[in-house]
């Protein structure tokens, strides 16, 4: 629909160079993913096959969980750099409620499966309705209020277990995090459920449009008389509750819960959603931009294990990915400005 | 001291300025007047060095010059204060004094010493009372504009450019600043009093110069001529007025009988506009006047949500109503078309949901509904001849004037009961400018308010019913059901 509005405009400016300019956030990663596809493809033969696929995809399931939240923040020109730190936080509470083996040394409060997954949802609805207050409120900058919050999230986390690990998680959770129906391990189930929730949510409601509008020029989403304080609050605390169910699913996943454990999942899931091609800037991208990403970010780190290349330059690899992600993401700014000129 | 001579200059199809000859003499104040965009500013970014690329010649002290940038220029003695000051209002009085050129000890500190006793005395040479240790951000405008003043002589200026030095200041603060100017003219300095406030130019400049069309059209010593005389030069008479539109007088229609739809009274924002009580009825247009920083932008903007008022009450159809956020007056029924396209609209997203953004909620609670909104588009497209009439295309594919129909198609797909638009014309053609006067004119005929605010005479004597006009922050004039002219408009202001 908006890409055949894209067309009409880009035909009436003369053509399919100016089109392309336009659309260059979006071929750009795609073309990435084919082509690493095709790299790994033929440089190691354990890469293209059905096992590897579902790999790949498992791999990236939590990322892609908190992704979700992410775009929905990314798109409205915010950040969430507590993402991770909720995720920790909210599987930590998750098992701090669930009856532990003996051998476990942590002093917690079995309850319920249920009444645990309920206080779990419970705290990181709550640790995203602080960011969203301390930021439309009090107004504090997006990228310094969700770095308290990661600091916050992290003494959440080291308050609970005190340097032990717990392995115990509620029965629903374990299944979902860890479990399979037949092939399909059901992680991937609830990501893929996850994105195309957000992609609905982003495409189809009015609230999605409100979203792309705030992040588009939120001086004008404001003159139109959209509640712009309340769409940040809602995607601050969006992005908190995917963060939280990807930290419950996260630690059955893993099998423990423990502090640290998903210091990565912050860089990895800001990179899913800008390699994607969803604009820093906000207002343009989307769902599928995420997948893209997620995807990108998979092949190149499970690839990278086939071809056996060095784990320690595995980390400076992915760090050029991202740069040049975010050479490209500002570049197809200054293409469409360019687009637009001509 | 200062010559200019056959000064052209065009911005690409644009004469600005054409084959103007200006003289300033040591130990003058000249007046400098004229309309927006009659050349004013051009002339004094020329004499500033921000523009080099001129026809004619400038010379000073007799020696031909061509400044190639404002650094030349304030290296050769001239000086400007803008009408948004250039101050650093984080630092101290003295320091802002020798900004860029602070007293340094010899162990390569700075002298703090040195630079608050060289500052007293500067300030006091000019009869300026205040202390050189306060952070200038807690003085009064009226000081910190004097401590600018004070700043440019400072850094070695013999030809002071002053824009609009009036235009924010209380009439005891005018009558400080003229006690400074004074001094320095009686010290040999020369300055440029650049102004719309007519009174103020007549009471401290020496000669005026007045500008309109992009041409210098009279100079003349002040003691001689009067305020109808700078009018009449200003916006032209006899033959030349022929050529202008809206010179002619207007006949304000009779104020209607229909209800009050918005009301204010004693509506003040400390620093924008005080006191302002006005009110609007049903299928009536209230025009508010007045020159740049009078205030009434920031009335409209205060009206609209976007600036909480300090103080003061509005009613909307007789009931109070809340304007602390945009939400709140867009509930209230206000809704702005802000002077500026871009801080209204979405230049990325398709025109249809720049039409349809604030109507969202109607058309959907939970869900959007593209069909109805596309159909909503085109049917405002097609009434306000919007091109082309795609509304899928995004909305930086349009024209100016066409983007502006969009902005006002936003409000008119869903009427609100106050339409307030704030410079509705600038920057239009006449023919844009006449399709946005026909929609104001069909949308009074609906019967709702509509208020119009403008720093243009034009914009408000061609679509209001009534006029406010307002000088410095207060309604000070109101016309209705009277003859008006551009030159009365301006002579109330």
């Amino acid at each position: 629909m908006s890409e055949q509005a894209e067309q009409v405009a880009g035909v009436a400016r003369g053509g399919m160079v100016a089109w392309l300019r336009g659309q260059m956030r979006n071929i750009a990663p795609f073309a990435t993913l084919l082509f690493l596809l095709a790299f790994f493809a033929v440089a190691s033969p354990s890469f293209a096959t059905v096992g590897n696929v579902w790999n790949i995809l498992t791999q990236v399931s939590v990322t892609g969980i908190i992704a979700v939240g992410l775009t929905f923040v990314i798109l409205c020109a915010e950040i969430d750099l507590s993402v991770a730190a909720i995720a920790n936080a909210t599987g930590i509470v998750v098992a701090f409620f669930t009856m532990q083996d003996t051998s476990v040394n942590i002093d917690n409060l079995p309850l319920p499966g249920s009444v645990a997954i309920v206080l779990a949802f419970a705290a990181c609805f709550a640790l995203g309705a602080v960011n969203a207050f301390g930021m439309t409120w009090i107004g504090i900058p997006s990228f310094i209020m969700t770095l308290a919050m990661l600091q916050i999230g992290a003494g959440i986390c080291a308050l609970m277990v005190r340097g032990q690990i717990a392995y115990a998680v509620p029965k629903l959770v374990n299944t979902l995090g860890s479990g399979f129906i037949g092939p399909l391990p059901w992680i991937v189930v609830v990501a893929a459920l996850a994105l195309l929730l957000g992609h609905l949510v982003l495409t189809y409601t009015r609230f999605g449009r409100y979203v792309y509008m705030v992040g588009g020029n939120r001086e004008a989403a404001e003159y139109s008389g959209v509640n712009v304080r309340a769409v940040i609050a809602a995607v601050m605390i969006i992005s908190a509750v995917c963060s939280g169910i990807a930290g419950m699913l996260g630690v059955a996943y893993f099998g423990s819960a423990q502090q640290n454990e998903f210091d990565t999942y912050l860089l990895d899931s800001i990179a899913a959603v800008v390699v994607g091609g969803t604009s820093l800037f906000g207002g343009q991208g989307g769902i599928g931009n995420t997948i893209i990403g997620l995807l990108v970010l998979g092949v190149l780190n499970n690839g990278l294990d086939h071809v056996n290349v060095d784990s320690f330059l595995k980390i400076l690899i992915r760090g050029l990915i991202l740069l040049a992600a975010l050479i490209i993401n500002v570049y197809a700014q200054r293409m469409r400005t360019l687009a637009r000129s001509q | 001291m200062l010559q200019l001579t056959n000064i052209s200059k065009s911005f690409g199809g644009v004469t600005a300025l054409r084959d103007v000859a200006f003289a300033l003499a040591p130990g003058e104040i000249h007046g400098l007047i004229g309309e927006n965009g009659a050349g004013k500013s051009t002339l004094m970014k020329i004499i500033a060095g921000v523009h080099h690329d001129y026809d004619g010649t400038l010379a000073l002290d007799g020696t031909i010059r061509r400044f190639a940038s404002t650094r030349e220029a304030r290296a050769a003695g001239i000086g400007m204060v803008h009408q948004e000051l250039s101050s650093v209002r984080s630092l101290t009085v003295a320091e802002n004094v020798y900004l860029g050129a602070q007293p340094i000890t010899r162990f390569g500190s700075i002298d703090w010493r040195a630079m608050q006793r060289g500052a007293r005395e500067h300030l006091a040479r000019l009869g300026i009372e205040v202390d050189p240790r306060a952070e200038l951000g807690t003085l009064s405008l009226g000081l910190q504009q004097l401590v600018e003043v004070a700043r440019v002589l400072f850094s070695g200026a013999r030809i002071i450019i002053l824009d609009e030095p009036t235009s924010a200041l209380s009439p005891p603060e005018v009558e400080r600043l003229f006690s400074v100017l004074r001094r320095l003219r009686d010290a040999n300095h020369s300055l440029i009093f650049i102004s719309h406030f007519l009174d103020d130019v007549l009471a401290i400049c020496d000669r005026v110069t007045v500008f309109r069309n992009a041409r210098a059209v009279a100079t003349a010593a002040c003691a001689d001529v009067s305020k109808a005389w700078l009018i009449e030069h200003m916006i032209g008479a006899g033959h030349d007025a022929l050529e202008e539109s809206y010179t002619a007088d207007r006949q304000l229609p009779p104020v209607p009988a229909t209800p009050i739809v918005l009301e204010s009274n004693g509506l003040t924002l400390a620093g924008a506009f005080r006191d302002v009580s006005l009110h609007v009825r049903a299928g009536e247009v209230l025009g508010v006047y007045g020159f740049m920083g009078s205030g009434q932008l920031e009335l409209a903007h205060s009206l609209a949500g976007k600036l909480a008022a300090d103080s003061g009450q509005v009613a909307v159809d007789g009931h109070a109503v809340r304007l602390r956020s945009t939400t709140q007056a867009r509930r209230a029924g206000i809704a702005l078309v802000p002077e500026s396209r871009r801080s209204m609209l979405f230049a990325e997203e398709p025109v249809f949901k720049n039409v349809t953004i604030a109507m969202l909620r109607r058309i959907g609670a939970l869900l959007l509904h593209p069909a109805a909104e596309r159909a909503i588009a085109q049917r405002q497209a097609r009434q306000l001849a919007i091109r082309p009439p795609n509304v899928d295309l995004p909305l930086r594919a349009l024209s100016g004037g066409n983007q502006q129909k969009v902005a006002l198609a936003r409000w008119l797909a869903h009427l609100p009961r106050v339409l307030l638009l704030s410079e509705p014309t600038r920057g239009m053609d006449v023919g844009a400018k006449d399709d946005v006067t026909k929609i104001v004119r069909g949308l009074r005929e609906q019967g709702i308010g509509i208020v119009v605010v403008s720093t243009e005479p034009e914009t408000v004597l061609s679509l209001a019913d009534r006029i406010l006009v307002m000088r410095k922050g207060s309604v000070v004039h109101e016309f209705a059901a009277e003859t008006v002219s551009k030159d009365r408009l301006l002579a109330a202001a």
